[in-house]
């Protein structure tokens, strides 16, 4: 934005909940150590576990939740460059006709946001029954990477391997493209699941994900989003930052809050409670993230 | 609490080693039952633990002896760092000695199907 930047123009114009500030380790560094030239202010957003398909009291608007949180999309008063949907596209079935219906739907539904391009990548809901041979069918590749104005992107893909693991193949995958990247490289992860032991009493983890954040640690500038567990969350794996999003179904418990992990009721009173998007802002000039979290509808 | 040794039958256990699913808590080792060890059996089915509710003492040893019918299914015990797949035509057997009182949720780790997420239960030490 000129004059005034998009984080200022959020907090004055009081769009959205809170602005998080992601402290990284590249935040730390020398402004100056910074090759700017390639650096430039953008932002994106990210939208998870929409659960396409789920039926059932925790949500009364499940067939209605997912197009109104396109609608806030497209509605933004500036165009992001890119939409992500981190993972739980759709709801599981064990009838894969059904779920090709459901990923169908889906994309149908997502076909109406109006930036392009819109990137996908794969939750245990859509992936782990089939080792995600329906999710590459209708979404492309469950890892890869992508390059957008300086940032260097890496989608990482825990859930087609029914018990939650990367796997050797994909970590040795991982570990070459690294070894490309400068260390100081500005590095986002995107992944389902997360990389670090959340609350493993309710398979909130990634069986082998320490292993990616040993290979993640060397690089100075490193943050991940991750979806999975319904709810804002913000963790630091030494100087690896890790926020996870709200989800568009029902929100879940904070971990551990309650003795299982049961979606919380939804509440007429205030439908939409607890869902939400969010948008993340890349700032050249301070190499750090601005998280903005939305409601799945303006109030 | 203290995880003596883990087991699977001798007669699966080069076939689970090949396939590359033996995956145990870190302290586990491979051992014998000690025949005075009360076994528990637990059937782990699409998708519930059969029982669901496991009743222990403190400082009891005792034997958890999985089958699962259906798929391969999990077992995590994470509050005492226990896991193991369980495979369908497979007897696998875990040995935990718990060290502290509570209720401790244990859950099916491989996702299973539509009712994976509800594929749990609750060891209860007193």
């Amino acid at each position: 934005m000129r004059g005034l930047d998009r984080r200022q123009f959020l907090q004055l114009t009081g769009v959205g909940g809170a602005v998080f500030m992601s402290g990284l380790g590249g935040a730390a560094r020398a402004a100056d150590s910074l090759p700017g030239s390639s650096y430039e202010d953008f932002f994106f957003v990210q939208l998870s576990d929409c659960h396409w398909g789920f039926e059932g009291a925790p949500n009364p608007d499940a067939k209605g939740t997912l197009p109104k949180a396109v609608a806030s999309v497209n509605a933004l008063e500036q165009v992001p460059d890119f939409v992500i949907f981190t993972g739980d596209l759709t709801h599981t079935t064990d009838d894969p006709t059904e779920r090709r219906k459901r990923m169908s739907e889906f994309r149908d539904i997502v076909a109406e946001l109006k930036v392009k391009p819109v990137r996908f990548i794969a939750g245990e809901h859509d992936a782990s029954l089939d080792s995600g041979t329906a999710f590459k069918e209708f979404f492309g590749a469950t890892n890869y990477v992508f390059d957008h104005k300086g940032v260097h992107f890496i989608v990482l893909d825990n859930v087609s391997d029914p018990g939650a693991r990367l796997g050797d193949e994909q970590l040795a995958w991982l570990a070459d493209d690294l070894k490309k990247q400068a260390r100081d490289a500005r590095i986002v992860v995107f992944a389902h699941r997360p990389l670090f032991d959340l609350y493993p009493q309710w398979d909130w983890a990634t069986r082998d994900g320490a292993k990616a954040v040993d290979l993640l640690m060397p690089y100075a500038d490193v943050t991940v989003f991750y979806g999975h567990i319904h709810q804002e969350h913000h963790h630091m794996t030494g100087h690896i930052a890790h926020h996870s999003a709200k989800s568009l179904i029902f929100p879940l418990p904070a971990p551990g809050s309650q003795p299982k992990r049961t979606p919380l009721p939804w509440n007429p009173a205030q439908p939409y409670r607890g869902l939400g998007f969010r948008e993340i802002e890349a700032e050249s000039k301070a190499a750090d993230y601005a998280l903005t979290e939305l409601p799945v509808q303006k109030a | 609490m203290s995880i003596d040794s883990s087991l699977i039958d001798g007669s699966r256990r080069k076939l689970v080693n090949a396939l590359g699913i033996l995956a145990l808590g870190s302290l586990a080792t491979m051992a014998p039952a000690q025949s005075e060890d009360r076994v528990i059996d637990i059937v782990a089915r699409r998708f519930e633990f059969v029982p669901d509710e496991l009743h222990v003492h403190r400082g009891e040893t005792v034997i958890l002896r999985f089958t699962a019918p259906d798929v391969p299914m999990g077992f995590h015990l994470a509050d005492f760092g226990l896991r193991t797949d369980i495979m369908p035509g497979m007897t696998t057997t875990l040995r935990l000695t718990p060290d502290k009182v509570g209720s401790f949720i244990f859950l099916c780790d491989i996702f299973c199907g539509t009712g994976h997420e509800e594929m749990n239960g609750t060891l209860i030490v007193s």
